[in-house]
């Protein structure tokens, strides 16, 4: 059984927290003291319905306001597969708290309130999911029962939404009518929409495909840390502790140290402290080269014929993150990518983009808190990246403010 | 990048992956998964900070953790100390354990009391019926990591346990006092973890954080590892006291309503003895456990913890203070 994370992007209006409660009650994955106490805590409100919005909004001060501030993460399984739910706020001053959520997702839904359409929300929620690189995109259009689940109103809403995905880099895209409350094409097919042929929304999960997401193409290992016993009988050893970060890296392949340049061959791989004879993405083990060279956390051993780009300069989307400062040509952070950590200074900002319409918007002199714009930065050390949207592990950065030690923004290096 | 528009999925041809290289020739399985990714978030610790530890209690989830740290660190030993806050009421089937998973792990154990703390800093302990040190354990903790100057403590916190640890980081950034901001979490993107922190402050890692109890059942059966014998089924004598059962031990303070029963139990976690409650069972192997909570209904912590039913925000309110 494998695994599948997924972002549910939407407000609580849209009934968000609704349906992955509706998820989980129908996939029974909620247990009997977890039900009493939404029931307990419901009627302390007075509104007598069950809230199963209230499974997902976990902090005292979500709970007394009625909306998610951060991300949530919820757990559940059917006989098919387990499935991370990683529930993220909705409102634009939350933009951040979607971005980290939508960083590690393999799938994102995105909920459209059938009475009002592709919202200004949805397109910022639409680009957020593009600009990540998530590769497989749902649209649930919710409350199909209060436009009388009128194929005609999910057809028009579902024109939009694709034009608007055009724009976009959406790989691939499922537009599915739901409602949330009532439990249609949720997990079962509803009764109330015989025009609708697809997929259920669980049906999708459950099927599809995140093998083939992953690059499996670029052997990319980042060293987190060499092991070195300095045992008698382990004298000599220095293993190289990390994870794949895409590709594969086989024993007895040739491979490159970065940013030095060295060439070795692999001369054994382990796992927990067995040897293996090839390592594959995602996979945390241990190399050790035939050659003795200087090698330290933050390099990076690729494949010797398929090498990243090293340089000191690049470009990279960001999304700024610090409600406290802005960002501006000059200011000088920490950039984290992979293992590596190096001072960066921003050389310029080429132009933002208005996460809600799209525009470019050019002359911007600094960024404020969920900015997301192209920028243009020097780093101190070389690094080694692949484009972001080729691959996600190895074209992700983070800045890192040096004096509050707050991480503040995420780029996507292009 | 074309943008490929379809009312329903399809399921991909084989023929889609022909350019996969050889990735396909097995399906991974979830729990090569999260054993990987924990994996990678131990030695981000032992990579980023110079004095971690590994907060180890005897239970389940912390037995979990050291084997995941054999892993990432052989043939070398596990780079950080065992730490354990022992309340004083702890099964002494557990703190065994522990001290023999040391031994065998060749880790350095340090343990820290309670008792010492309540001592030396003249702490009023709570008394009554559902008195517990749990919560005392804050104190001790903190102080400890004062102590050992420790900038990192990995735990075994799982985010379906309850609600506040759902929304917990996976770093977890605490300042000098030991606090939890729930609302100024830093924002945690990719796999890229930001242990930066000032001198005096803390992070708490939580590497199984993805984990369900389940998947800790799963992987310990997978992986053969032996558990104190407490979580398998034995007969003991117990406090039944509101529909659940205690164990009779002098340090809980008995009520004129408890009934003392003999049955057949096992427990589902192993914390402190006045907060554990245990759950009748006849499953003697890993194998029956895991039959037996698969069709459970009830979650582990609702079940077993009587520390969480006290309030809504019981959990948050601990973190907040400091607390694991």
């Amino acid at each position: 059984m494998d695994l599948l994370r997924f972002i549910t992007a939407g407000s609580v209006d849209d009934g968000k927290s609704t349906l992955i409660g509706r998820l989980l009650f129908d996939t029974k994955n909620i247990l009997a003291d977890q039900m009493e106490a939404i029931e307990r805590a419901s009627k302390s409100r007075n509104d007598g319905e069950i809230d199963l919005a209230l499974l997902t909004d976990g902090l005292r001060s979500e709970r007394e306001q009625g909306i998610t501030i951060d991300v949530a993460y919820k757990y559940f399984q059917t006989p098919n597969r387990k499935f991370i739910s990683i529930d993220a706020p909705g409102h634009i001053q939350y933009t951040r708290n979607m971005v980290t959520g939508a960083s590690n997702a393999d799938l994102a839904i995105i909920l459209v309130d059938a009475r009002h359409g592709v919202a200004e929300q949805t397109r910022r929620h639409s680009l957020i999911a593009s600009m990540l690189g998530i590769p497989h995109v749902v649209v649930a259009i919710n409350k199909m029962d209060l436009v009388g689940n009128s194929e005609d109103a999910f057809l028009e809403i579902a024109q939009t939404y694709k034009d608007l995905a055009n724009k976009l880099n959406i790989k691939d895209l499922t537009i599915i009518p739901v409602s949330a409350l009532n439990g249609d094409n949720i997990v079962e097919r509803s009764k109330h929409m015989p025009w609708y042929t697809g997929e259920t929304l669980l049906s999708v999960l459950e099927n599809v495909n995140v093998l083939e997401d992953k690059n499996t193409t670029d052997g990319r290992f980042s060293v987190q840390y060499v092991i070195r016993p300095q045992t008698d009988e382990l004298h000599d050893y220095r293993g190289y502790a990390g994870r794949l970060q895409s590709g594969s890296l086989k024993k007895g392949e040739a491979v490159k140290v970065l940013p030095s340049g060295t060439e070795s061959k692999i001369a054994r791989i382990e796992f927990g402290g067995q040897e293996i004879e090839e390592a594959t993405v995602f996979e945390s083990v241990t190399i050790l080269l035939e050659d003795d060279i200087d090698i330290s956390r933050g390099d990076m051993i690729v494949s010797v014929d398929n090498s990243p780009v090293v340089s000191q300069d690049l470009e990279a989307l960001i999304c700024w993150m610090d409600d406290r400062k802005t960002l501006k040509p000059g200011d000088k952070y920490l950039l984290q990518h992979g293992t590596a950590r190096t001072k960066c200074s921003v050389r310029s900002i080429e132009y933002q983009i208005d996460i809600n319409t799209y525009e470019k918007l050019d002359e911007v002199e600094k960024l404020k808190l969920n900015d997301v714009a192209r920028i243009v930065l020097r780093t101190a050390q070389p690094v080694a990246y692949d484009a972001y949207q080729q691959n996600r592990a190895n074209g992700a950065a983070i800045l890192i403010d040096e004096t509050s030690n707050v991480t503040v923004g995420a780029c996507m290096i292009e | 990048m074309s943008n490929e528009v379809s009312m329903s999925i399809s399921v991909k041809e084989a023929s889609d992956l022909s350019d996969q290289g050889n990735i396909d020739r097995r399906k991974p399985d979830y729990l090569d998964q999260l054993e990987a990714e924990a994996i990678y978030i131990m030695r981000e610790v032992a990579g980023q900070f110079e004095r971690p530890a590994l907060l180890f209690s005897g239970g389940k989830d912390s037995i979990t953790l050291v084997r995941l740290a054999q892993k990432a660190f052989a043939p070398g030993k596990i780079p950080f100390p065992l730490v354990h806050i022992d309340t004083g009421h702890n099964f002494v089937e557990a703190t065994d354990y522990r001290d023999m998973l040391a031994e065998k792990t060749g880790s350095k154990l340090i343990v820290r009391y309670v008792e010492d703390t309540i001592k030396a800093k003249n702490l009023k302990e709570p008394t009554g019926k559902n008195a517990s040190r749990n919560w005392l354990q804050t104190f001790t903790l903190l102080d400890t990591i004062e102590e050992f100057g420790f900038d990192a403590c990995i735990g075994g916190a799982r985010r379906d346990e309850e609600k506040a640890r759902a929304k917990e980081r996976i770093f977890s950034f605490r300042d000098e006092f030991g606090q939890w901001d729930p609302k100024r979490q830093r924002p945690e993107l990719w796999n890229l973890f930001n242990g930066r922190i000032h001198k005096g402050e803390n992070v708490r890692v939580f590497p199984i954080s993805n984990w369900t109890e389940l998947d800790v059942w799963a992987y310990l059966q997978r992986e053969g590892i032996t558990l104190p014998s407490i979580y398998f089924a034995h007969e003991r004598e117990c406090i039944l006291r509101d529909g659940r059962l205690l164990y009779n031990t002098p340090v809980i303070e008995k009520d004129p309503e408890d009934q003392i029963v003999t049955r057949q139990v096992r427990f589902r976690t192993v914390g402190d003895m006045t907060c554990t409650a245990a759950v009748e069972s006849s499953a003697a192997t890993l194998e029956e456990v895991i039959a037996e909570i698969t069709v459970s209904r009830i979650s582990e912590r609702g079940e077993t913890r009587i520390d969480d039913q006290q309030t809504e925000a019981a959990m948050e309110d601990r973190k907040k203070g400091g607390y694991f």
